[in-house]
């Protein structure tokens, strides 16, 4: 007896392990079509430098567990990989995951291309400031996409040289101003810096910090405020600046730029986080000689920043484990160690706020090696970032600026001017398109 | 026996169709199906309904002629088309003047290191467009250039290159110098197809080399400077590259400085196919029939010259 007892008590044990087995297969399988993991193979269209070490860690580890695989496939940046995706997602071939600036998130959900992937990240949101996350929901229920990192705006300039010219660290615009004339007196081969018509997202930034909103909604439709009174105030002060010579007026990013700061013949820039990286190539020579101090604010009282730059990561509608790849994009932005390999390997600046004051943040950047704190005020800074609202055709408000605001800037004439060309422009493109707009 | 004959004599009629078919199917595929997908895309247009987000707020409709009223209507699209062809006035009569006259020099019976300086003439071909004008770029930036550095020691006045009138001729510096050696070789290579005797009878007759020069040489080159004005033609109607490598080093430059920088905006910059896609039809239907103008028109006067 004891002997069949014994072997009743095994098979209905292993009775047991096959029935939950199956039972548990049944629930994964029932549910891997929706959202549950299970063996994926995924791809990962991403312009971040390093990502593939990065991706690898969650494929020896916890994508190992899930069998969930991701395959790297590097991307040119922004606006390119936008049309790219909008090309792959019209042929039903997106990838599974996309990494996208905040701006064009409205973009690519218009065209039907990004998941919402609330059900898998809504956790994620805690880990967040409110400011960032609320652009991956464009105001909705909805969930677009995970915050990977983020630009907040800050003040650059050459320490010893405003030492050398008595300049005081502007804390507000108007003080700011003063500091660009009594250099150009004091210097008049020198500029404070370049008022620079080539990358809109400065100048978002600039006004996202005066307050503007540029696209908002209400019932059916978009208000679109490209020439509201903040951003008028940002595009006067540039403007007249520019006008009456304080400030130089050429584009950023070209070898005279890189000469103008290696040289000191610029002596600040208004930049976001990542200028060390950018600064380090630009003017390898002033290493070591260069300060951050918070954004000068329109109103002493203030304390507000804007962003200049950023991305996500986000799930697209092609995706057939869009459960599987959200999970990994929640992974990517929130768990510490991948935060640590992307601070490491790619050199980001996290959304995830623990993640802006640990590991690979404690020490300042090598360029900045003179600033001990450096992280500690950027993560403060980060703080006071303003909310921003883009709409579904930032790109044309954006190729727009460039050349309106080019040619203003090249012919020193009114800003007030090529802002109505912005706002105009991207009005009658959204009327063109069909979208419902209120003016 | 028969059957065999007849069967022989059907095959050999069909073979010219089974020789043509690869050819067929591979212009159809690369070629005509993307011409006429394009054609589609240009009569079609998206509609947004609302908010414009979620899935079903976006359809594609029919636009009948709208994309390209548009584009005939756009001032931008026609000012792209005025720059170029203000471009193409300082490109063309240079480029093509400089290399009749290297290739004239070369042919003369004097010159010397022939070869190496035929090489020398033509390697700036050999640079990709992109490569010469960031090359050229670099050299018109006043902070970084030699030149500028030159100018400055000298105390000569520093114009800036990359605004206003001298723009043009900065761009064309850069089409004249990679294309003046292709242009160069063409014309040469005929120069060298004309036989000897020509040569010796004007001799003979008394001729000066810079008689035989504009008397014989010019005229018998004539057919390949058609040519390699037809070329210059469609390469200046077609200009991209140089204005967009340089856009990011000056103000001056504009997304839509050309009629194709303009397409490549609207399509990849602001997401519309649609209206590109009309404007590239429009563009392409202008070079066709300026280009076929002009060789209709070249033909007719050799004609009448051959008859004369």
């Amino acid at each position: 007896m004891p002997y069949a007892k014994r072997h009743r008590l095994v098979r209905s044990a292993v009775a047991l392990v096959l029935g939950t087995t199956a039972l548990a297969a049944c629930g994964s399988e029932s549910a891997d079509s929706e959202t549950e993991a299970g063996p994926a193979s995924l791809t990962y269209w991403t312009w971040t430098p390093g990502m593939d070490k990065v991706v690898d860690l969650w494929n020896k580890g916890p994508g190992k567990k899930d069998r969930i695989t991701i395959t790297v496939k590097k991307q040119a940046s922004g606006d390119t990989l936008v049309t790219k995706i909008l090309t792959a997602h019209k042929a039903g071939k997106a990838p599974d995951l996309v990494q996208a600036e905040y701006q064009a998130l409205p973009t690519l959900v218009s065209n039907d291309a990004l998941a919402d992937i609330s059900e898998n990240v809504g956790d994620a949101k805690g880990s967040f400031a409110d400011g960032v996350w609320q652009q991956t929901t464009l105001g909705t229920d909805a969930v677009y996409a995970v915050p990977q990192d983020i630009g907040p705006l800050m003040f650059y300039y050459r320490e010893d040289l405003f030492e050398e010219y008595g300049l005081k660290v502007p804390t507000t615009w108007d003080q700011f101003a003063e500091a660009a004339r009594k250099l150009k007196k004091a210097a008049p081969d020198k500029d404070l810096t370049t008022f620079s018509a080539n990358d809109s997202g400065l100048f978002a930034g600039l006004a996202q910090q005066a307050g503007a909103k540029w696209w908002t909604t209400s019932g059916d439709q978009w208000k679109v405020s490209i020439d509201d009174a903040a951003t008028q105030k940002v595009a006067k002060f540039w403007g007249g600046l520019v006008e009456e010579g304080a400030i130089d007026n050429q584009p950023m990013y070209t070898p005279a730029w890189n000469k103008a700061l290696n040289t000191g013949r610029q002596i600040a820039w208004v930049s976001a986080v990542w200028a060390p990286g950018t600064l380090t190539t630009a003017a390898p020579e002033t290493k070591g000689k260069w300060a951050m101090a918070p954004l000068p604010q329109w109103d002493a009282s203030e304390n507000r920043t804007g962003s200049w730059g950023g991305s996500s990561t986000a799930v697209t509608t092609d995706s057939k484990h869009q459960g599987a790849a959200a999970k990994f994009a929640a992974w990517l932005n929130t768990d510490s160690e991948a935060l640590n390999a992307l601070a490491k390997e790619s050199g980001i600046y996290p959304a995830a706020q623990n993640a802006q004051t640990s590991g690979a943040f404690l020490k300042p950047p090598a360029y900045f090696s003179n600033q001990a704190d450096f992280y500690t005020k950027a993560a403060d800074i980060a703080e006071t970032t303003a909310p921003s609202a883009w709409g579904p055709n930032v790109n044309v408000a954006y190729t727009t600026f460039k050349d309106a605001f080019g040619a203003a800037a090249k012919n020193k004439s009114d800003f007030g001017a090529a802002l109505k060309k912005m706002q105009d422009d991207t009005v009658a493109d959204m009327k063109k398109q069909g979208f419902g707009v209120a003016r | 026996m028969k059957s065999t004959a007849r069967r022989q004599s059907y095959g050999a009629k069909r073979a010219p169709y089974a020789f043509l078919i690869p050819a067929t199917i591979l212009f159809a595929l690369f070629f005509a199906l993307p011409i006429g997908y394009a054609l589609w895309l240009s009569f079609r247009k998206v509609k947004v309904s609302g908010l414009g987000l979620g899935s079903g707020a976006r359809k594609e409709v029919w636009a009948g002629l709208e994309n390209y009223t548009d584009a005939l209507t756009d001032s931008e699209l026609l000012h792209g088309t005025l720059r170029v062809l203000g471009y193409g006035c300082i490109v063309v009569p240079v480029m093509l003047g400089l290399a009749l006259l290297f290739a004239l020099m070369l042919d003369s019976e004097k010159v010397r290191l022939a070869p190496f300086t035929r090489l020398a003439i033509f390697l700036p071909y050999a640079i990709p467009g992109v490569v010469a004008a960031l090359l050229w770029g670099f050299l018109y930036l006043p902070d970084v250039s030699p030149f500028y550095f030159v100018l400055d020691r000298l105390g000569l006045p520093q114009p800036d290159l990359l605004d206003g009138g001298p723009l043009y001729l900065a761009l064309s510096n850069i089409a004249v110098w990679g294309g003046t050696g292709f242009n160069m070789i063409v014309i040469y290579t005929s120069l060298r197809a004309i036989p000897a005797e020509v040569y010796e009878a004007a001799k003979l007759d008394g001729a000066t080399p810079t008689q035989i020069a504009l008397r014989i040489k010019i005229p018998m080159v004539a057919p390949s400077l058609v040519l390699t004005f037809f070329f210059s033609v469609i390469a200046t109607l077609q200009m991209f590259n140089e204005p967009t490598t340089l856009k990011p080093l000056t103000n001056s430059v504009s997304t839509t400085w050309s009629p194709l920088m303009k397409v490549y905006r609207d399509a990849f910059g602001e997401g519309d196919l649609h209206s590109a896609a009309a404007q590239a039809v429009i563009i392409a239907v202008a070079t066709l029939l300026l280009s076929f103008g002009f060789l209709r028109a070249a033909n007719r006067r050799q004609k009448q010259e051959a008859a004369r």
